[in-house]
């Protein structure tokens, strides 16, 4: 028996503790492969790790900002007299130069100075110390604790952007000024306090980086997300489930499939110009308005979600389906009962993609007008919240980069930093929503 | 082998629950069922055997129209329940489908509670007016299913963490909670293991006192202990169909012979 099958052309095996050629061969292609898979994934985390680097040193300084703090007395008499002046904010000035003169010889800094170098440092103090007064009548006769912003090219003095060497003295700053400034700091007047006006302020001036806030342009990006997540996650769901589960096959059906992975893939720029023509040119509805910004993002939107929930739906096994039909369930309430709650976090995982690919997205509302500077003060309420002119955080970041002063490139890395913090937001909800939907079968 | 199916009807005339005439079934081009007559009692077990892809399972699923969901499957001929054409324009398949249960090859409870199984059915239905009237139900249900002493302890337990046989016990749990009248069951038992297998056949045969079962089965030994009646479809035909006793030790049809011999199949 055993010759028959050997001269039927078996084949001899070896031993089993030698390897032989062609093990050897698929043992190292396997290796190679594992090697190339690390290696691949090492490089990503270094682009990652270098990404996040760059992002957190450029962004890190904008959420920092220098003020110089002094305690100013005002007297009902000194009120009166600098009122009576033609020069008003120069008494003003003039007051605050006292104060602060007497702030350094009480703590012992002796530097020289003059009005211009104090407007160089400072802005113009005396404009800002009026106001305040002006608003608040009782402070006058108490102790005020004035906060003054510093200039940009001082906040750069700090920050690292201008040095003692390179300074070319301008009107915005001269070298003796560094001089002023190194002894205020030594003297504990100039301090450092965490910029909260960068993430609750409008976008300002362009020769004011240091007073520019992401603030209102975050209120119109939640405005937007609003409009996209109302929209789009209805009408996506809406629709998927109607062409996974309901519609028939045939030419139509086929083509409108085609369509919408066509326009999953149409540069968002397109729609941008799509949202201009017909939502404002055709339509009339408001410029620049954070409404518009999201009819427009939802139209990006929605082939992305529509994709992804028909992907989990068709992921749900048919044993499912074919167990409540038998029971007598109608078709909707197969879908509805059985099939939707085991897609859930499918489609939660793709709106939310959706969502963040909007939440980024700068090219289309720059076409409708949602570009930065429009975000010069928050909405009154909901409903100007929607209408009123605002901008959204990509576009304010986009604003940002283009301008020429140093300070608003910070600016625009801090702006980085916040979306990227809305973002990680939102996946995290993501996260928690999927684990809470998620059910074996 | 058509004299005698005569002499059948006549016989069994008075407790006939399904009546299918001329039933054809088509998959687009493919012709799956040909010209299917069949007449299927009340309270008794009729079991469908064949080789693979013969048609029998196509055929069950006609009986309650779950061929319906399938986009390229046409049905021609007519399917009676107690004298109501099935396929007629004003039946809602949905209403059908209660009276006609299922029971399929893989258990697929739902990813629910084992108590959400079963009253998932008399929920939609409304069968129950109160949570006193579904417990009962749900109970009686598991009970009927074989598996009340199982689960009693635990019917907020997922239904998917029982075992297969278990899983597919609650599933016929499931598909009687509703009452129906006719059950029909593809293959119940083709992923479990003897032991499971047992229990199943046995429920089976207990249902029957209540039910119209009908199996579809791939083993002749399971056909032969369980059904009264037995058909025997090959290539979309149903070659014959008698007593099992009959079928099985004096076939007519030498294709059944040869079938049931294991030289076909």
């Amino acid at each position: 028996m055993s010759d028959q099958s050997a001269s039927n052309g078996r084949i001899s095996h070896g031993s089993l503790m030698v390897a032989d050629p062609r093990t050897k061969k698929r043992n190292a292609s396997e290796a190679r492969f594992r090697a190339y898979g690390i290696i691949a994934i090492s490089i990503g985390v270094l682009f990652l790790a270098s990404l996040a680097f760059s992002i957190l040193r450029s962004g890190l300084p904008a959420f920092t900002q220098y003020v110089a703090e002094l305690e100013v007395t005002l007297s009902q008499e000194d009120y009166d007299a600098a009122e009576s002046k033609m020069l008003k904010t120069a008494a003003y000035t003039d007051i605050f130069i006292q104060n602060f003169s007497d702030a350094l010889d009480e703590r012992g800094v002796e530097v020289a100075y003059d009005s211009d170098a104090i407007e160089r440092i400072l802005g113009k103090v005396g404009g800002d110390i009026r106001g305040h007064y002006r608003e608040n009548l009782d402070d006058i006769g108490r102790p005020v604790t004035f906060q003054l912003q510093t200039s940009s090219r001082v906040e750069g003095y700090f920050k690292g952007r201008v040095d003692r060497e390179s300074l070319v003295d301008s009107r915005f700053l001269v070298k003796t000024d560094l001089d002023i400034i190194d002894a205020l700091t030594e003297a504990d007047i100039l301090t450092s306090r965490f910029n909260w006006a960068f993430i609750k302020g409008t976008d300002a001036g362009v020769d004011n980086p240091g007073g520019a806030g992401i603030g209102a342009a975050a209120i119109g990006s939640f405005f937007m997300m609003l409009v996209v997540l109302l929209l789009s996650l209805p009408i996506g769901v809406a629709a998927s489930i109607y062409l996974e589960e309901f519609a028939p096959q045939n030419k139509f059906t086929d083509i409108v499939e085609v369509n919408i992975s066509n326009l999953a893939a149409v540069p968002s720029i397109v729609f941008g110009i799509l949202g201009l023509s017909v939502f404002i040119q055709f339509m009339h509805m408001p410029q620049s308005a954070p409404l518009v910004g999201g009819l427009v993002l939802t139209l990006m939107t929605l082939p992305t979600i529509i994709i992804s929930t028909r992907a989990s739906l068709k992921a749900v096994p048919p044993s499912i389906r074919d167990a409540a039909l038998g029971i007598g369930a109608s078709k909707m309430q197969s879908v509805f009962h059985h099939v939707l709650p085991l897609a859930m976090p499918g489609i939660l995982t793709g709106t939310i993609i959706g969502l963040a690919q909007a939440l980024g997205e700068s090219a289309p509302l720059l076409l409708i007008g949602m570009v930065g500077f429009v975000a010069r003060e928050f909405p009154d309420g909901v409903v100007s919240g929607f209408l009123d002119p605002n901008s959204a955080m990509p576009a304010q970041i986009y604003t940002w980069a283009a301008r020429a002063d140093a300070g608003f490139y910070e600016k625009a890395w801090g702006g980085i930093i916040v979306l990227l913090a809305f973002l990680l937001t939102m996946n995290i909800i993501a996260i928690i929503l999927r684990r809470r939907f998620e059910r074996r079968w | 082998m058509n004299d005698m199916r005569i002499v059948k009807r006549d016989v069994d005339m008075n407790d006939i629950k399904i009546s299918a005439k001329g039933v054809q079934v088509y998959y687009g081009d493919t012709h799956a069922i040909k010209d299917v007559n069949v007449e299927i009692k009340d309270k008794t077990v009729t079991a469908f055997i064949g080789p693979s892809g013969c048609g029998k399972s196509t055929f069950l699923r006609c009986l309650n129209r779950m061929n319906d969901t399938i986009d390229i499957c046409r049905v021609e001929g007519s399917i009676q329940i107690e004298g109501e054409d099935i396929y007629d324009k004003r039946v809602d398949p949905v209403q059908l489908r209660a009276k006609v249960g299922m029971v399929f090859q893989k258990p697929n409870p739902f990813p629910k509670s084992i108590y959400d199984n079963v009253a998932y059915g008399p929920r939609i239905h409304g069968l129950a007016r109160t949570k006193a009237d579904l417990d009962e139900i749900v109970e009686k249900s598991l009970r009927r299913g074989a598996i009340w002493n199982e689960v009693k302890d635990r019917l907020h337990a997922p239904g998917t963490g029982l075992s297969g046989g278990q899983q597919q016990r609650l599933c016929i749990a499931r598909a009687v909670a509703t009452e129906p009248e006719v059950l029909l069951m593809d293959e119940p038992c083709s992923a479990l293991d003897p032991i499971a297998t047992a229990q199943v056949e046995e429920l089976i045969d207990e249902l029957r006192e209540n039910f119209s079962v009908v199996i579809v089965t791939h083993s002749m030994q399971q056909a032969a202990r369980v059904s009264q009646k037995t058909a025997f479809f090959h290539l979309g035909n149903l070659v014959e169909y008698g007593e099992t006793g009959q079928i099985f030790t004096n076939p007519q049809d030498p294709r059944t012979e040869s079938y049931i011999t294991g030289r076909i199949g």
